[in-house]
């Protein structure tokens, strides 16, 4: 998995910038909580990870949680495999750890992973959801309850459907819905449930991407995120969103 | 490669409630309700949920919700103070028993091999399930006393706050289904025996041999409201403690701290740990790997 250098990373920002002028959403993290990727895949996701999550910048002013379908039954290699590729602080989730930008969370196998208020993670061992433990659904839908507009909900491929109410969540929160493009997905099942789900409900993904264009889409975000230090601008009425 | 063109999210559409969707709830309101109910479980029943963590208690009443054919979590309310037999089938649904026998084999095998042999050194043994749940923890437990010589000297405590859960575990009578795994588990665990000497099946139940109950009192107690009521050696408490808060958690480690004898060992989930609370220096890593822990 070699990631292709950024080609045109001007446009990417340009693209993400646009998100900055968006309204905030109804409501934001509490302070001091950061603004989050969360990342949902299956089946040919973790072949999109190793083209994303390089593209990350090295200061990613954003944290990441990621839940990816494995068997419960061994222990989770996506520490391994990632960390000595990533220039941030990777690792497999901790309950109740604290959520800090530039630092990249997995879900440990056979928990669920969520996201607390305050920021921090939390595991429960509740009945799997769409066959599955941990659960994307269960990820982003305590993400969209957490963070509000600082959720960024990023649905990779997948065989099964677990993710799209999740995803629904994030948008109806005001956070950014981001799906693989399906056609580039190796499984497009999951993308494309989630894109039905957020048509269903008469809501828009922020962005429908390959893994590379998600990838500078992301970086360009962090790095606005980075200087965003003043707080969200308030909605003007009548700008063409 | 050619970027493609972004779009932005469209305005949210106005929020609907059903029942049928549990993601629609306005969750603001969704948790000034969850404030109230979990106040007014705690005044008429005594049950504290006030510390057990938001996210999966969210999850946990948006399921009882649905069970219980409730749109809002204040309808639910109306029906936990007003009509008595509602309150049980919440507390079913938050306290949800999830357990197997010898669930994570590794930990019973770190049990039986490393901490059995050091639990034999004392005269009489006292060994605490807390959280028990449905039972099958402490029956694996007692399992493995019998088998290691131990079980007619020690005293097994199981206790939880649900108590049709403990009606369930003194029963000592699981689904017939459920053996395959069980007894998968126990041979992973590093079990001798046939395990099919442990019960006795009829219909589509199998009936836990009564001999292995005679050591274990079944008792209502709550890590979040009462105290210590005995000593003991070894205390086994996995996968409750990811249901508190850091709060409550530091709650129930000085529970455990203050109940064990110097040396007396401590056995979490698989993915919980002393490390990182107020309470790790109270407790010396055991078995890494198992996650069993030592009082200093």
């Amino acid at each position: 998995m070699t990631s292709p250098r950024p080609p045109v990373p001007a446009a990417a920002i340009a693209a993400a910038a646009d998100v900055r002028r968006a309204p905030a959403g109804p409501r934001r993290a509490l302070p001091g909580v950061p603004r989050t990727l969360l990342i949902g895949g299956s089946a040919g996701s973790i072949e999109a990870l190793g083209v994303l999550l390089p593209l990350l910048p090295a200061d990613l002013a954003l944290a990441c949680a990621i839940v990816i379908h494995l068997p419960a039954d061994q222990p989770s290699l996506l520490t391994e495999v990632f960390a000595p590729r990533l220039r941030f602080d990777v690792a497999e989730a901790r309950d109740k750890e604290a959520l800090r930008p530039g630092c990249l969370r997995f879900a440990p196998p056979g928990y669920h992973l969520l996201i607390e208020r305050d920021g921090c993670l939390a595991f429960d061992l509740d009945a799997p959801v769409h066959f599955s433990r941990p659960s994307i659904d269960a990820l982003f839908a305590s993400g969209a309850t957490a963070l509000g507009a600082d959720a960024i909900g990023v649905l990779l491929s997948g065989a099964n459907e677990d993710g799209a109410a999740g995803l629904e969540a994030i948008a109806r929160a005001g956070g950014l819905a981001l799906v693989q493009d399906p056609a580039q997905s190796r499984i497009a099942t999951m993308p494309a449930a989630g894109l039905a789900r957020l048509a269903r409900a008469g809501l828009e993904p922020a962005a429908v991407l390959g893994a590379a264009a998600l990838g500078h889409y992301l970086a360009a975000l962090g790095a606005i995120t980075a200087t965003d230090s003043t707080p969200p601008e308030p909605a003007r009425t009548g700008v063409q969103r | 490669m050619k970027l493609p063109v972004v779009k932005l999210p469209a305005p949210n559409p106005p929020l609907v409630l059903s029942g049928a969707d549990d993601f629609i709830y306005p969750e603001d309101d969704f948790d000034i309700e969850l404030h109230l109910l979990i106040e007014a479980i705690y005044r008429k029943y005594s049950h504290d949920f006030r510390n057990y963590s938001p996210a999966s208690l969210r999850r946990r009443v948006r399921q009882a919700m649905l069970a219980l054919d409730c749109a809002t979590v204040s309808r639910l309310q109306e029906r936990v103070l007003h009509e008595p037999d509602c309150f049980p089938r919440l507390l079913q649904t938050l306290t949800i028993p999830v357990s197997e026998m010898f669930r994570d084999p590794v930990y019973f095998m770190a049990f039986r091999r490393n901490v059995v042999p050091l639990l034999r050194t004392w005269p009489s043994i006292k060994l605490w399930v807390a959280g028990c749940s449905t039972g099958e923890e402490v029956y694996s437990l007692a399992i493995v006393l019998k088998e290691e010589g131990l079980l007619d000297r020690a005293i097994l405590y199981a206790t939880d706050i649900n108590p049709a859960s403990l009606q369930r575990a003194e029963a000592g009578i699981y689904a017939l289904d459920s053996i395959k795994l069980f007894t998968a588990n126990y041979r992973a665990a590093g079990g001798r025996e046939d395990f099919a000497s442990y019960y006795t099946a009829a219909y589509d139940a199998a009936r836990l041999d009564p001999a292995l109950r005679r050591g274990i009192t079944f008792a209502d107690h709550s890590l979040a409201t009462d105290s210590v009521f005995s000593e003991t050696h070894y205390i086994s408490c996995r996968n409750v403690l990811i249901y508190f808060n850091r709060q409550l958690q530091d709650r129930a480690l000085g529970l455990f701290r203050d109940s064990l004898v110097h040396r007396g060992f401590l056995g979490l989930g698989a993915k919980e740990t002393v490390q990182f609370t107020a309470l790790a220096p109270a407790f010396d890593s055991f078995d890494a790997t198992a996650r069993i822990f030592r009082r200093t």
